[in-house]
């Protein structure tokens, strides 16, 4: 008789036999090394650090290359490592504004203090297939040094318009607040900040794009500048228990993201610009822009503004925002249901028994 | 059992589990037992030789349960250094000056602090009570005065002596079931013997005979 | 459930993993929120869910209890759909087995940690076995309302007549309740509970069941139980009691006309036979000697 689950375990073993051999693809074709991944496609390398959680080049890398090139999966196989990892305690929060600059830019200003620095960018590259591409590539030749080096630090855009109390002050930076820590303790709504900025910097980019873009199309109030993007590398400084002072155990490349905000005022603040705040791992302004977006949203019950749309909606938000989550339940209907389809199946034909029944005698009634 | 001369030798840690994996597994099936059956006893610590004034059950409690996340108190016949000692060391818990902060209340039952002084949890979040552990001089599944115990986990009765409380704990305890969901859970240790009630076990009077 | 030491030699595990996968800091979470769940019976206790090496909605809940709880001389079952053999039971199986080395089984009986997706066994469950159950929704308001923070509140207040009125409305459309699986429950006269995706047809193993039962749900990041000889009622109204379902017809392997049966389409011309969908149960009758009505 016809089972078709029978032989799980030989079906499994055959399934990741055919996956390995799939994932290898074409053996004519040179094996691609973890290094190739790490150097060449550095993106997907900083996508999966970000909504891995776990800052580590090589082995986002691998996970690339066992994943098939499969972001998502592979940042389900850097998430399910890291959290297996021992924890030795939390790192001092990281100071952006000592950030070794290599872009920074700002739509706010024309010019300001250090400039702008257009750095390395897809913005302006006209989109066009290149076809030596196709071709064995050969390491490109860096530009000639600019007249006015970078300057090593430069300070925050909105710091001009902090000064003038134009825009709401930045939290203050408090040390001895421990920030929640979600991989620790379950989210229980309503969420702090701090909740869900981590939350959000975990989160999937597309979800976030969307959101973000929902708030510019007018489900949401949002008047947004891009204030200030930066990316750059930046020292993440730990203070042992045995030891108790400040050491650099890494350096890591982030992008930042200062969203200028429009604000009307409330009966307790003035009129002035409110922030909006993304911060990811590696290179990725789309998602640090979007992050901002979505946290100015988030924002709005503290502000006082009218909840009218999804993007300042928390638990809508928060709730859906880990692809890892999502894609586990979307997928997991690919699991057997059919004790449950069965119930519904009894149910719907007793349904339908009645229903005729009930049609039958209405008819000889008539 | 540990000798004073032992225990007053000081500085010498006494060990915790010998396999602290399996260790702390095959105690928490206990008391996981313990609970879901209010009033069964469980056999619990016993290769464990805690510091004086900590029983084997109740250490096996604290390592099984107790850590950086779990905050404990500790009644003053606790109090003692090496009990202090050996909790920060094995558990790395920390403890706590004030019942109400404690995740677990441990206490002799003399030094039991009243039930609505530790946390009690709230209508959102009853989890969020403490659980208190109390070494009491006698426990024994029935004997004079011996309660006759009903609730989720009893099939129809249970009973349990319990020596040392307070006359007037079932009444308290009456109270702190009032509070449903919220309230306090309660593991009884004798030596390396334990037994539970949590805040749904009804205490109705003793057995006669 | 004695410990053996000889047994410890059993628990052989991955190299670079902790016995059972999971580090003990997290075990030492999971049974504090355990402890208190079992002491709330139908109260979602919020745990601080790990990412597991299973997707999210394959049963991490389950995964992340079951870790917990299990010692060197437990004996494993795992079911998905009632059945051992399904897919998923037997990757969730390797895993615990390659993980913590312990003995699995496919027999209720023998079974002392039964991990479970969508079935209670057909066996009667006794008071030395733990029933864990992987649970993909483990709010029951969840579908009346959406938000964590207003659910959370209804049960705080035990204001549970929206679910009333849901179910019947099934009434005033369908003539009865239309809900066949996930049919909540209330416990112990407290909290209403989601069950997990169990038919009805199980609803009643729930109620005052020897065995210990625990629920996981790891995406959603909460731990509930049930414990053993709990009163457990499925809703229903005094003129429209509740009632599980029934099939006209036994088992095609081994006759049974008091289990769960899964239905089989055999050809392309509309053909079906049905059989039980817990594999051990059927076994077990077809082994004892009882034959399908229809083979």
């Amino acid at each position: 008789m016809y089972v078709a689950v029978k032989g799980g375990a030989e079906a499994i073993a055959n399934s990741l036999q055919l996956l390995a051999q799939t994932r290898r693809g074409d053996p004519q074709a040179a094996d691609l090394g973890v290094a190739q991944i790490r150097e060449q496609l550095g993106l997907a390398v900083d996508r999966v650090m970000a909504e891995g959680a776990l800052y580590d080049r090589e082995l986002a890398a691998l996970a690339l290359k066992q994943a098939c090139g499969d972001v998502q999966e592979a940042v389900f196989l850097l998430r399910a490592y890291r959290t297996t990892l021992p924890r030795f305690g939390y790192a001092r929060a990281v100071d952006t504004q000592a950030m070794a600059v290599r872009r920074r830019i700002s739509a706010t200003y024309k010019d300001l203090p250090g400039g702008q620095v257009l750095g390395p960018s897809f913005d302006y590259t006209q989109r066009l297939l290149d076809f030596q591409l196709l071709a064995d590539g050969e390491a490109p030749a860096a530009p000639e040094d600019a007249e006015d080096p970078v300057a090593p630090t430069m300070p925050g855009v909105l710091q001009h318009l902090d000064r003038d109390g134009l825009i709401e002050p930045s939290p203050a930076d408090d040390a001895t607040e421990t920030p929640a820590d979600v991989t620790r303790a379950p989210v229980t709504y309503p969420a702090g900040r701090d909740t869900w900025l981590q939350m959000l910097a975990r989160g999937d980019e597309g979800y976030l794009l969307a959101l973000a873009y929902s708030t510019q199309r007018g489900y949401g109030n949002a008047h947004p500048f891009a204030g200030e993007i930066r990316l750059g590398e930046v020292a993440v400084g730990f203070v042992p228990e045995e030891l108790g002072f400040e050491v650099e155990i890494a350096e890591v490349t982030l992008t930042e993201c200062q969203m200028i905000n429009q604000f009307q005022g409330s009966e307790a603040a003035p009129p002035q610009f409110t922030r909006g705040y993304g911060l990811t791992f590696g290179h990725n302004e789309r998602k640090a822009m979007s992050m901002a977006l979505v946290d100015r949203a988030l924002r709005s019950r503290e502000l006082g503004e009218q909840l009218v749309a999804p993007a300042q909606d928390q638990e809508f938000v928060l709730a859906h925002s880990d692809n890892v989550e999502a894609s586990g339940f979307v997928q997991h209907l690919k699991l057997p249901h059919y004790v449950d389809f069965q119930s519904e199946l009894v149910m719907l034909r007793e349904l339908r028994r009645r229903f005729h029944e009930s049609r039958y005698t209405r008819e000889a009634a008539e | 059992m540990t000798s004073a001369s032992q225990a007053a030798a000081g500085g010498r840690l006494k060990p915790g589990f010998a396999e602290p994996v399996h260790g702390a597994q095959q105690a928490f099936r206990r008391i996981l037992q313990a609970m879901a059956r209010p009033g069964t006893l469980q056999d619990c610590g016993r290769d464990l030789d805690p510091p004086p004034g900590l029983s084997p059950a109740m250490a096996a409690v604290c390592l099984t349960l107790a850590d950086a996340d779990a905050p404990l108190w500790l009644a003053p016949a606790l109090g003692s250094e090496a009990v202090q000692g050996y909790l920060k060391f094995h558990c790395n818990a920390p403890i706590r000056d004030d019942a109400r902060e404690a995740a677990f209340v441990l206490a002799d039952a003399a030094g039991m602090p009243a039930l609505d002084a530790c946390a009690q949890g709230c209508d959102r979040y009853p989890d969020r009570s403490a659980t208190l552990v109390v070494e009491v001089p006698s426990l024994a599944a029935d004997g004079r005065g011996a309660w006759r115990l009903q609730g989720p986990g009893i099939a129809s009765t249970a009973s349990l002596a319990v020596g040392g409380l307070p006359g007037d704990f079932p009444a308290r305890w009456r109270d702190n079931a009032a509070l449903f969901p919220c309230g306090v859970d309660l593991i009884l240790t004798q030596g390396h013997t334990l037994a539970a009630l949590p805040r749904t076990t009804r205490i109705s009077d003793p057995v006669e005979g | 459930m004695s410990a053996h030491a000889d047994s410890l030699a059993a628990a052989q595990t991955v190299e670079g993993y902790n016995f059972a996968y999971l580090d003990e800091q997290t075990k030492r979470m999971i049974r504090r929120s355990l402890l208190k769940a079992v002491a709330i019976p139908g109260y979602q206790v919020p745990f601080a869910s790990r990412e597991m090496p299973l997707p999210y909605g394959w049963g991490t809940g389950g995964i992340q209890v079951t870790a917990s709880i299990l010692g060197a001389c437990d004996t494993l079952k795992v079911i998905d759909q009632g059945a051992d053999d399904t897919t998923n039971a037997v990757n969730i199986r390797a895993f615990f087995a390659r993980t913590a080395g312990v003995a699995t089984t496919t027999r209720t009986e023998e079974a002392s940690v039964i991990q479970t997706r969508h079935r209670i066994p057909e066996t009667p469950l006794t008071d030395q076995q733990i029933l864990v159950y992987q649970v993909p929704i483990p709010e029951p308001l969840r579908w009346l309302e959406p938000r964590e923070r207003e659910t959370r509140m209804l049960h705080a207040l035990g204001e549970y007549g929206l679910m009333q009125v849901s179910l019947y409305e099934d009434i005033a459309q369908h003539g009865r309740i239309a809900k066949t699986y996930n049919y909540p429950v209330q416990v112990s006269g407290g909290y209403i509970m989601a069950p997990s995706p169990i038919p009805k047809f199980d609803n009643p193993k729930l109620h005052r069941n020897p065995a210990l039962q625990l629920f996981g749900a790891g995406r959603e990041k909460r731990i509930y139980a049930v414990p053993p000889y709990t009163d457990v009622r499925s809703l229903d109204f005094d003129d429209y009691p509740f009632d599980v379902e029934h099939w006209d017809t036994a088992c095609a392997l081994c006759g049974a006309t008091d289990s769960y049966l899964d239905e089989i389409v055999t050809d392309d011309a509309g053909g079906r036979r049905y059989v039980c969908s817990d594999s051990d149960y059927c076994d077990r009758r077809r082994q004892a000697g009882d034959t399908g009505a229809a083979r």
